[in-house]
């Protein structure tokens, strides 16, 4: 896929260009890898549940090693969108797309895609902790053996837990039950569980509207180590959330007759600070939604 | 989704900006005249009033500071917080030059005019004008007028060039008159601060408007 050789200069070119983004970040050291580039490039998606059309007319690129946060009050497609990026949809009966969603060169919703593989290259994390009912090794490993990994489970365990700043914290009792974690340890186990099938995309859904403010800024800080190496969209009723962690923010909005648009792509700062859309400066500012 | 407390909070700020600005244009112009007509008690009420400017802008300071800690501002609502920040650093350090010209009032209050004051009033009256037109073009979110208002600054920057050419030929031609004109030299000094903290306002006024933080007439001294 060609975009997925583009450099981040490029990427961002190219988001301009297409106005999503308004104004280029300042360099830091993640900006400053060659690799980066689009990981999810949105054109024009489309999604119904039966007659609602829950989704009109998304188009949105989502750079590698970046975290975007999408915003908007509550009914205006957000889970919606972030569940197409690994058609999660697909599980509902009534929900049908189009449009396209490249990831990878491919676009995810034509025919003769595997949708389980998909979700291992876009893992998961959901609003509530959900560990299994197995200790807190198995909850690790469990992807890998699922996905039929033959080499050292324990490499990849600790590798795993570590990334999701969890070894510490669990080192001394991997064979205990993950249940009897905190709600902040369960949900790094669940980002563990998630970066142990090497994903190249992290969604997260209000990943920590379950977890107290103390838990909930570490989540912030592992989500800004994970995103030197994964792009990670998060979906995210806190604004202050969206504003400390995402380099880029989508905010969206529900149309007259319900459907889900975005209003506003760009570069957090700009959106926090100086947003272009008069939508956008009455949800943010408190006065709408 | 209302949020009328702090609503009202934020229009409070900026009225509280309002009042400061005008305790502040007054000690300007009262400075001045108590230069001008030699009035030691008006000199000291403008220096006792100080205080005053400085505890006002402390409680709005507060009051801003309370404002982004509990109801955490975004977009405007944030570059009006601020804005004011900024602004009224600036009014205060404005009320300072004032005092400044109030002290050297005092300290001339015994002696003999060397000329009749005509330019330092004339750079006063430019100088206040100038901080009217820029809480105009705050309250009315007016960017090309507070542009336009910064251009004023040349005016002031003249006067203060005529002003201490005109001293120091008083000096050079009587050396009796050197502590007088330094003084008169500081008067048109904190006169012309005055000014360029306007230009600041203006810059202010930018950003609240525009979210754009540039420079823009920057004062030859």
């Amino acid at each position: 896929m060609v975009r997925s050789q583009e450099t981040v200069e490029e990427t961002r070119e190219r988001l301009i260009q297409l106005d999503l983004v308004t104004r280029a970040p300042e360099v830091t050291e993640v900006d400053a890898r060659p690799e980066a580039g689009v990981a999810v490039d949105i054109r024009g998606l489309n999604a119904w549940y039966g007659s609602f059309q829950a989704l009109r007319g998304v188009t949105m690129a989502v750079p590698r090693e970046r975290i975007v946060a999408i915003i908007g009050p509550s009914g205006c497609g957000k889970s919606t969108l972030i569940r197409c990026l690994n058609r999660m949809n697909d599980l509902v009966p009534s929900f049908r797309a189009d449009g396209v969603v490249l990831f990878e060169g491919e676009n995810l919703y034509s025919k003769g895609v595997d949708a389980v593989d998909l979700r291992r290259r876009v893992g998961m994390v959901f609003q509530k902790p959900n560990p299994f009912p197995k200790s807190i090794y198995d909850n690790v490993a469990f992807g890998a053996r699922i996905n039929g990994y033959v080499g050292k489970l324990d490499e990849i365990v600790e590798r795993a837990l570590r990334q999701a700043a969890l070894w510490d914290d669990v080192k001394d009792k991997l064979h205990k039950s993950a249940l009897a974690l905190s709600g902040g340890q369960q949900q790094r186990l669940c980002i563990a569980r998630t970066v142990a099938v090497e994903p190249e995309v992290i969604l997260m859904d209000e990943p920590c509207s379950a977890l107290d403010p103390i838990a909930t800024l570490r989540i912030e800080e592992l989500m800004r180590e994970l995103a030197r190496t994964y792009a990670i969209v998060i979906v995210t009723h806190n604004m202050q959330q969206a504003a400390r962690v995402a380099d880029y923010t989508a905010v969206m909005m529900m149309t007259e007759d319900r459907a889900g648009e975005l209003v506003e792509y760009g570069d957090t700062r700009e959106i926090f600070t100086n947003p272009q859309k008069k939508q956008t400066e009455d949800y943010i500012t408190g006065r709408f939604g | 989704m209302a949020r009328t407390a702090f609503e009202r909070q934020l229009t409070e700020v900026q009225e509280d900006m309002l009042v400061l600005a005008s305790m502040v244009e007054s000690a300007i112009e009262r400075s001045v005249r108590a230069l001008k007509e030699r009035d030691f008690e008006l000199a000291r009420v403008i220096i006792a009033d100080d205080l005053r400017i400085n505890d006002k802008r402390y409680e709005i300071e507060e009051k801003c500071l309370e404002l982004i800690a509990t109801q955490q501002p975004l977009a405007s609502d944030l570059r009006t917080i601020v804005s004011v920040l900024y602004i009224i650093v600036d009014l205060e350090r404005m009320g300072d030059h004032a005092e400044g010209v109030a002290k050297i009032a005092l300290m001339l209050v015994d002696e003999a005019p060397l000329k009749p004051y005509i330019d330092l009033p004339r750079m006063a009256e430019i100088a206040v004008r100038m901080l009217n037109e820029s809480l105009e073009a705050f309250k009315h979110r007016d960017a090309a007028h507070a542009r336009a208002i910064c251009n004023e600054d040349d005016e002031v920057d003249a006067l203060y060039d005529q002003v201490y050419r005109e001293l120091l030929t008083f000096m050079a031609n009587d050396p009796r008159t050197i502590q007088r004109a330094t003084y008169l030299i500081w008067v048109a000094h904190n006169l012309e601060r005055i000014a360029d903290r306007v230009t600041n306002i203006c810059e202010r006024v930018v950003y609240l408007v525009e979210g754009r933080i540039e420079e823009m007439n920057v004062s030859k001294y």
